[in-house]
């Protein structure tokens, strides 16, 4: 089930980036053995992996493979029962959700999480809060404190995102009244109102039909090459993931078993088996670990 | 028909309904945006009553310096409580806090009796008349500064919600924590900032009713009655909290005059409310102005 949806795209010399403390050779993310354990469950199992900056990087797995849970790991939702996550060199281990988002980290989620009450405009907005300098008190003194004037350039790059997203015609709407797709869109410009140097997207192409699915994609690539943002992503459908990647991991019981460019991925033999469902003895023996360990 | 009493009624359930909103979105703004119900409110009003009460007396502060105080002294008090007894119960279960907010409902009705008392203080005369004229209707001050600073406190909460960027981050956080979260906003300093809001405006309803009536700890039963005036508007509606407040007021107050005038029952004054308590649950159990969750499937 190969949708070839996209113009497949060149690999990248070098990521466009915002100007950051990164040589050109550190990874902007460093997962390093993570291990997550739920009681006797193992999520995930010394994973480790670099995301260069700039770069699409995808994780790709069969269900209940522990994508999420990296990704919830890394955002901060989960913390790993060993190994270290380094984020622009710095580990991430110690850091509240909300430390994460300031730092630059955004993220979308696999079930929309949309404050459904609240317009689309106002969705995005709060993703804008922590840009914004003013404080408690100062905030309180809305008028005079400048507080006003802020919120107005504010509006102004929400406006921007707004319209790079076509969701201009919906802006007023609540969030929660919206068709999926334009859901889907609505929670990527809330988390690129954070304006992340890394954003992850957890399944942004699950549900959509065609169309829908060929705007993402374009929308991804502008990610990194026109807002200069490295993306990693978690997804399903494989056209989308080879087209639009330039690395990938695979990820089967909590391990990785293969990574690398799509192509390598794609003519790995134990991918193909962890796909296709034919006999490999790594698969077989990592199910069995699990069986045991469950 | 007496209709003098009926007017002086229907004024008095005006007067007191919005008060009983003003404390009913106090309680609103805690439960929204923490999911904490707060079985202290009453005590909080009664806590800001005496404190600008004893700056008055005792300190011979003049009444706005002690206003002025008394607002800072609740926020201190608001941010106090919550990073002390909530913040490490943050994903307990919702039981346990529950049960935190009583325990300290009852420390602080122990603490101000043992401060204060047990007999009702009235304030000294803050305004220089009164009582004044309105269209040939003479209307106590305190009653009138009641209603003005109820109007002002309901017209800052639906601004500050509406739009300012901490009332988003609140409606954010009151909607969903994780994503809240995950957006940038510290939910430690959200929910810091909901009690601390909550004590000040408690505290500025306090100090009215104080000085409307008398100040007294069974002051506190006005946080047993916002239950009717929150459930009727819906727990999680400002708006709501508001509306529910006023029909509270007037319910009581027209109870009294039918029950007063024509039935003979006795205390519908205070069981009246709690009758409508009970019959808007079984129609609409999430109030007249609460948010059933919008499901998709």
């Amino acid at each position: 089930m190969h949708v070839r949806v996209l113009a497949s795209r060149e690999p990248r010399k070098e990521g466009r980036g915002r100007e950051g403390e990164l040589t050109p050779d550190e990874p902007l993310l460093e997962v390093r053995d993570v291990s997550l354990r739920f009681g006797g469950v193992r999520a995930l199992s010394n994973v480790s992996f670099a995301v260069r900056k700039g770069e699409v990087f995808s994780i790709i797995g069969p269900n209940g493979a522990g994508k999420t849970s990296m990704l919830n790991c890394i955002s901060g939702r989960y913390r790993p029962s060993e190994g270290d996550i380094l984020y622009k060199g710095a580990s991430l281990m110690r850091r509240s959700i909300n430390d994460r988002a300031r730092l630059g980290i955004g993220r979308t989620f696999q079930n929309l999480a949309l404050f459904g009450h609240m317009s689309v405009l106002d969705n995005i907005l709060v993703g804008r809060h922590h840009m914004m300098k003013n404080n408690v008190v100062t905030g309180m003194a809305y008028w005079v404190g400048g507080a006003r004037r802020e919120e107005l350039k504010e509006r102004r790059r929400v406006e921007e995102i707004i319209d790079f997203l076509e969701i201009a015609h919906v802006r007023g709407e609540p969030a929660g009244t919206l068709s999926y797709g334009l859901r889907k869109r609505v929670e990527l410009a809330r988390a690129m109102a954070i304006e992340p140097d890394l954003i992850l997207l957890d399944e942004p192409m699950a549900g959509m039909n065609l169309e829908e699915k060929e705007d993402m994609a374009r929308y991804i690539i502008a990610l990194s090459e026109e807002f200069g943002m490295t993306t990693m992503m978690i997804e399903h459908d494989m056209g989308v993931v080879m087209d639009l990647s330039d690395r990938v991991i695979v990820l089967d019981f909590g391990r990785r078993i293969a990574g690398g460019t799509p192509a390598e991925v794609l003519a790995d033999e134990h991918v193909k088996k962890a796909y296709l469902g034919e006999e490999d003895e790594v698969l077989d023996a990592l199910a069995a670990a699990e069986m045991e360990g469950a | 028909m007496n209709i003098e009493l009926f007017v002086q009624l229907l004024v008095n359930g005006v007067i007191v309904g919005m008060l009983y909103g003003v404390v009913a979105m106090c309680f609103v703004l805690i439960y929204k945006s923490t999911q904490v119900v707060n079985f202290a409110q009453g005590e909080f009003v009664v806590l800001g009553a005496w404190v600008c009460l004893s700056m008055v007396i005792n300190m011979g502060l003049p009444f706005w310096a002690a206003f002025i105080f008394t607002l800072v002294f609740m926020m201190a008090f608001g941010v106090l409580v919550q990073v002390v007894l909530l913040r490490p119960l943050v994903g307990e279960p919702i039981i346990s806090i529950i049960m935190a907010t009583i325990g300290l409902s009852i420390f602080m009705q122990a603490l101000m009796n043992w401060i204060w008392g047990n007999n009702a203080v009235r304030f000294p005369d803050v305004f220089a008349s009164g009582s004044v004229s309105i269209g040939g209707l003479n209307v106590e001050t305190a009653y009138l500064m009641s209603l003005v600073l109820s109007l002002i406190v309901m017209a800052l909460f639906f601004w500050f919600f509406r739009f300012s960027r901490w009332g988003l981050a609140m409606r954010a956080t009151a909607y969903n924590q994780q994503v809240a979260q995950s957006l940038g906003v510290s939910v430690g300093q959200v929910f810091a900032m909901a009690w601390a809001i909550s004590a000040i405006v408690s505290g500025i309803a306090g100090v009215v009713i104080g000085l409307v009536s008398a100040v007294s700890n069974s002051l506190a039963i006005i946080g047993i009655k916002v239950f009717p005036a929150v459930i009727v508007g819906g727990l999680d509606s400002i708006v709501g909290a508001i509306v529910g407040g006023l029909t509270i007021g007037l319910l009581e107050n027209m109870a009294e005059f039918a029950d007063g005038q024509y039935l003979h029952w006795g205390n519908m004054y205070q069981v009246a409310p709690f009758y409508v308590l009970i019959v808007i649950l079984m129609i609409r159990p999430y109030g007249l102005f609460g948010t059933p969750d919008i499901e998709r499937v």
